[in-house]
């Protein structure tokens, strides 16, 4: 073996780690681009924000009871916003999370194999469904066909909306909280029946139980589809901000603001322009707050196996 | 012995009316599957009576227009298809690139950490923020203006986490025998995962891919909220031009409009006859995303069953 054979291999094995540590860095970048998403959100939201507390002061944004952002006489009051979110939401709930967990019970516990086969993708597609569609569904379907049992209900409302995303949230639930009770070993069913309990008792005994942190997950992503959900009721909610705890009325939501001002054609830098950001502000607090409690609650009630 | 038997009757008696509760849930379960069942039939079926009626061919190849019977969704579907493929160039080299690295290369560390919870949290985030980070980042910070190029890249970032978890899951799934072969032949860490791990992760990526498109195109919210308008009435300028250099970009920075933006603008109007056009938009894009998410789940299934390691 002469010497410069062996520097030449060296060398080109220098070359060889110089590309590694090139790709590797680029690799790098790219999963990076998460926390670039996550800090540009952040700043975005807070620097248009913190331009509109100049003009509105946060006290008259969290009590004012009404939201005129757009009229000569402006009142800047999140209130009547954030109501028709959360009684759009909770309404979608009330549909979601006993629908989603009686099916995720079902289908980790009763189904038999090939009905879960053909279930399970199908409850995907439903979940696949892009939401201007389910839009056009409640104010054009379901709307009429509640208006034949309550005759006095406006053409937009938040029932119907909320109704329509409960369905459309019932697969997020299902699936998660399905996937936390197949992960509950199959020991703890075993011993459950070994005492004599029957498959009802073990699944809403035993199963439930053990895989309440992941359902408790499934159920906090539920709550942050509603909260952010966007086009069903931008379609079928009307976009007049209402202050009511009441869904059989029409009201604006935080979201549906947001495409109410950005369908117009606001000049950049205006105060409008700059409610839309406070208003997503306030939306990604919500989403946040709830996100946090459900992390809470995952770390309270985790169970190790 | 008499007192025994009753007691054996009651325990038979406790025993029936236990196991009654397992036929009721059974029952229960199944109609709380029905009810999404109904509801997708519903939709499915009042699309089509609404919907089909309006589309022909004529319907694929207008303009929208004031007059409903004469307009239809060119420069919406030609433009949902731009948009799609920004999102794809942007979202499948990243998505995959973060992939590999969180799954292959990266150390055990804080940086890391804060990666995956990032991926996790930006997945909850909901898709209007997206559209706000676009408005005041995009828009107007990088004076991108409403162009194809600032909704696919919007479109894109929402997609990542998606791309970027499937991908993983698939890298996950190969054995680390596969990696010590390549490596026991001296292969860097960049060949093993350039010749062995993203091929043989190709099928669980490009279900994600599917997955995480199918999405985009009936994403509504972040691409009205960067301004895209409503009403568009020209197309784009075409990519291949009759004279050199033949290829142009000039369509990445032109104004556009999407599928569930037409079909938006649709719904909203009070008069039948454009709620009739808005059915049958919707009944395209329906189309379009079930058949994406159906190509999705039956690439997942034959991957299942055919890959054995």
């Amino acid at each position: 073996m002469s010497n410069d054979f062996v520097s030449d291999r060296l060398a080109r094995r220098k070359s060889r780690n110089i590309k590694e540590r090139v790709i590797e860095f680029i690799l790098f970048l790219a999963a990076l681009l998460s926390v670039a998403t996550t800090v540009g959100i952040v700043l975005i939201l807070l620097k248009e924000s913190y331009d509109f507390f100049q003009h509105v002061s946060l006290w008259d944004f969290l009590t004012d009871t009404q939201w005129t952002p757009l009229f000569s006489d402006a009142h800047y009051g999140i209130m009547p916003l954030l109501s028709g979110t959360l009684v759009s939401s909770t309404v979608a709930l009330l549909v979601a999370i006993p629908l989603g967990t009686v099916i995720a019970i079902y289908l980790s516990e009763f189904a038999p194999f090939s009905v879960r086969e053909v279930a399970k993708p199908f409850l995907e597609l439903l979940g696949g469904i892009p939401t201007i569609i389910y839009g056009y569904f409640a104010l054009l379907f379901v709307t009429p066909l509640l208006q034949k049992i309550y005759p006095g209900l406006p053409g937009f409302n938040l029932l119907s909306a909320g109704l329509v995303m409960g369905i459309m949230i019932i697969p997020y639930v299902s699936s998660v909280s399905e996937d936390a009770m197949r992960a509950v070993p199959m020991a703890l069913r075993e011993g459950s029946y070994a005492m004599g309990a029957t498959r009802f008792q073990t699944a809403t005994w035993v199963v439930t139980p053990a895989a309440f942190s992941g359902i408790a997950a499934a159920y906090i992503l539920g709550i942050s589809r509603a909260v952010g959900e966007t086009m069903i009721l931008a379609v079928a909610a009307g976009m007049q901000p209402n202050l009511t705890w009441n869904p059989m009325e029409p009201a604006a939501t935080i979201t549906s603001f947001i495409v109410q001002v950005a369908l117009g054609d606001l000049p950049h830098g205006s105060i409008g322009y700059q409610t839309i950001f406070a208003a997503g502000l306030t939306l990604a607090l919500v989403t946040l707050f709830f996100n946090v409690l459900g992390h809470l609650l995952r770390k309270r009630y985790r169970q190790a196996y | 012995m008499s007192d025994s038997s009753v007691g054996l009757q009651e325990i038979r008696a406790l025993i029936a009316a236990h196991k009654r509760w397992d036929v009721i849930f059974g029952v229960v379960g199944l109609l709380a599957l029905m009810v999404g069942v109904l509801t997708f039939a519903a939709l499915f079926i009042e699309m089509v009576i609404q919907g089909l009626p309006r589309l022909s061919w004529d319907f694929f190849t207008s303009f929208p227009s004031r007059k409903p019977d004469q307009a239809g969704i060119l420069s919406a579907w030609i433009g949902s298809i731009l948009v799609m493929v920004v999102t794809a160039l942007a979202a499948v080299p990243l998505g995959v690139g973060a992939a590999v690295y969180l799954e292959e290369y990266a150390p055990k560390n804080w940086m890391t950490d804060l990666i995956e919870i990032n991926v996790t949290n930006l997945a909850g985030v909901p898709s209007i923020i997206y559209g706000l980070l676009a408005l005041g980042l995009f828009v107007y910070q990088f004076g991108l203006g409403q162009s194809i190029l600032t909704a696919g890249l919007t479109l894109a970032l929402l997609i990542l986490p998606i791309v970027i978890v499937t991908t993983r899951e698939s890298i996950r799934s190969i054995p680390g025998a596969i990696r010590e072969g390549a490596y026991a032949l001296g292969a860097t860490k960049w060949q093993t995962t350039s010749d062995h791990i993203l091929p043989y992760a190709r099928g669980g990526i490009l279900t994600g891919v599917i997955i995480g498109m199918s999405r985009a195109i009936g994403e509504t919210a972040p691409v009205i909220t960067i301004g895209a308008l409503t009403f568009i009435a020209f197309l784009p300028p075409a990519p291949v031009q009759g004279e050199f250099p033949f290829l142009s970009f000039e369509w990445i920075m032109s104004p556009f409009t999407v599928m569930p933006i037409q079909m938006f603008n649709w719904t909203s109007r009070p008069e039948a006859a454009f709620q009739h056009n808005a059915a049958a938009a919707g009944l395209v894009l329906v189309v379009m995303t079930l058949s994406m998410n159906a190509l999705a789940i039956y690439l997942r299934y034959r991957l299942r069953k055919k890959i054995k390691w």
